[in-house]
């Protein structure tokens, strides 16, 4: 493997035919490397599903290339894969135990039942999967997605109806899993407070493109809260900024270093961060180094 | 898993403000100035730090490597992180009839009788810490 676990270039997908059609993905680009646990987040209707599904194999691009785990084709990779949609596709009719049986059996040669028996943990044996409470399903969606111990873990809204207990739990195994087998995680939320503190990469997607993405600590460090006097924010990239009398507070991208003779300077949160990219949707994109696709020439060569 | 069991567990506050590799290093020098960490002992794993409190494994391991970076801890391949020394020097120096603290103390009550606050008399010490200290940071 080449150390990417997903790589998107200029990714488009629209739904809908003809000029009326929703742009649900649109010149999206970006690079995950391997090993990351990655938080996908933005408003609702941002694109996050739909950069899941089709780097779940599950859709294919209008326009753009999309690479998953080295193979051009995300589909042919589904098997080293585990995908668990928004609304936790099982089948209602089969039984906890039949359900994980069948995990075993169509992932021969991978199934880990160990880390799968152990996240179904408290989950009645005999019970239908339609007679599940919401969070009792999502405990089940995710012992099979462990179970089949796969590479790259795509989780949609992953602990939005789980209990803050079972939310907490969840989360402890899905880091265990990464710690322990370098498993790259991608978790959608439009909530950041949920993912903040389990996540080291940050994709934050906002009207079908990626406007922040990298390192989380990074993308934090990038920026500064400066409040002062009324002046001169240059050379910096203002993202946002507010006038009170004669103190202005501005959060801005850093160019260079900060006059703190002038500024009292401090570093905002992650979702102060988004929050003011939200409210200021012309603010440049930045990507860190390692979120960068790579260069045009590889994907020749690579062709 | 491991034969023996870790010596600490780390509690994980996402309101403090305080960076969470840095909640790890200090609990874990809090650990060692109190003699509930003593040399040899074990740390636990990324995985069994981030299994309990749901935190990011590269956290755990910048805290860890910070901490080996100080002379605290040694990493040895495959069986784990481990304690070399102890924050002991601290301990006589913290005690009720040290010289250091007898002096701090008479100088708080200098500073109560010049009519400072506690905020006050804080904020001053901070400052005079941090220019005492200045520089041991990036060493």
């Amino acid at each position: 493997m080449n150390g990417v676990a997903i790589e998107a270039r200029g990714l488009a997908r629209t739904y809908g035919r003809g000029g009326g059609g929703h742009r649900a993905l649109h010149d999206c680009s970006f690079r995950l490397p391997a090993g990351r646990v990655c938080a996908l987040v933005g408003p609702n209707g941002a694109g996050k599903s739909t950069l899941l599904n089709l780097a779940a194999g599950l859709d294919r691009p209008g326009a753009g290339t999309l690479s998953v785990l080295g193979s051009r084709d995300p589909a042919a990779v589904r098997g080293r894969i585990a995908h668990v949609a928004q609304d936790k596709p099982l089948y209602p009719q089969l039984t906890v135990a039949d359900t994980l049986w069948a995990g075993a059996e169509l992932n021969p040669g991978r199934w880990d039942r160990a880390t799968a028996d152990r996240v179904a943990g408290t989950l009645p044996g005999t019970a239908r999967v339609r007679a599940l409470s919401g969070g009792q399903r999502t405990r089940l969606a995710l012992a099979l997605a462990l179970g089949k111990r796969p590479e790259l873990m795509l989780l949609d809204e992953p602990m939005a109806d789980l209990d803050p207990l079972a939310r907490h739990e969840l989360m402890g195994v899905l880091m265990a899993e990464a710690a322990e087998h370098g498993t790259s995680i991608v978790m959608s939320s439009h909530i950041l407070t949920e993912l903040e503190g389990a996540c080291d990469y940050l994709l934050f997607v906002d009207g079908g493109r990626v406007r922040l993405g990298g390192e989380a600590e990074d993308i934090v460090s990038a920026h500064a809260l400066l409040t002062g006097r009324d002046g001169d924010l240059a050379p910096h990239t203002v993202v946002e900024s507010r006038t009170t009398g004669r103190q202005l507070t501005a959060l801005v991208r850093k160019e260079g270093p900060v006059d703190t003779t002038a500024w009292s300077v401090s570093e905002p949160s992650l979702e102060e961060l988004l929050l003011a990219h939200l409210r200021a949707p012309d603010a440049p994109p930045l990507l860190t180094p390692s979120a960068v696709p790579g260069a045009v020439r590889e994907a020749v060569a690579s062709a | 898993m491991t034969a023996e069991s870790a010596a600490v567990e780390f509690r994980i506050d996402r309101r403090s403000g305080v960076a969470t590799y840095l909640q790890i290093v200090q609990q874990t020098k809090q650990a060692l100035r109190l003699g509930v960490l003593e040399p040899g002992d074990r740390l636990p794993t990324a995985r069994e730090v981030v299994e309990a409190t749901a935190i990011n494994p590269n956290t755990v391991l910048k805290a860890y490597r910070e901490l080996e970076r100080e002379g605290l801890v040694e990493a040895r391949r495959g069986l784990g992180t481990f304690v070399r020394r102890t924050l002991g020097g601290a301990a006589d120096a913290t005690a009720a009839d040290a010289p250091l603290r007898t002096e701090l103390a008479d100088w708080a009550r200098r500073a109560r009788a010049a009519g400072l606050e506690k905020d006050d008399v804080g904020a001053l010490f901070t400052a005079v810490l941090d220019s005492t200290y200045k520089g041991d940071e990036e060493r």
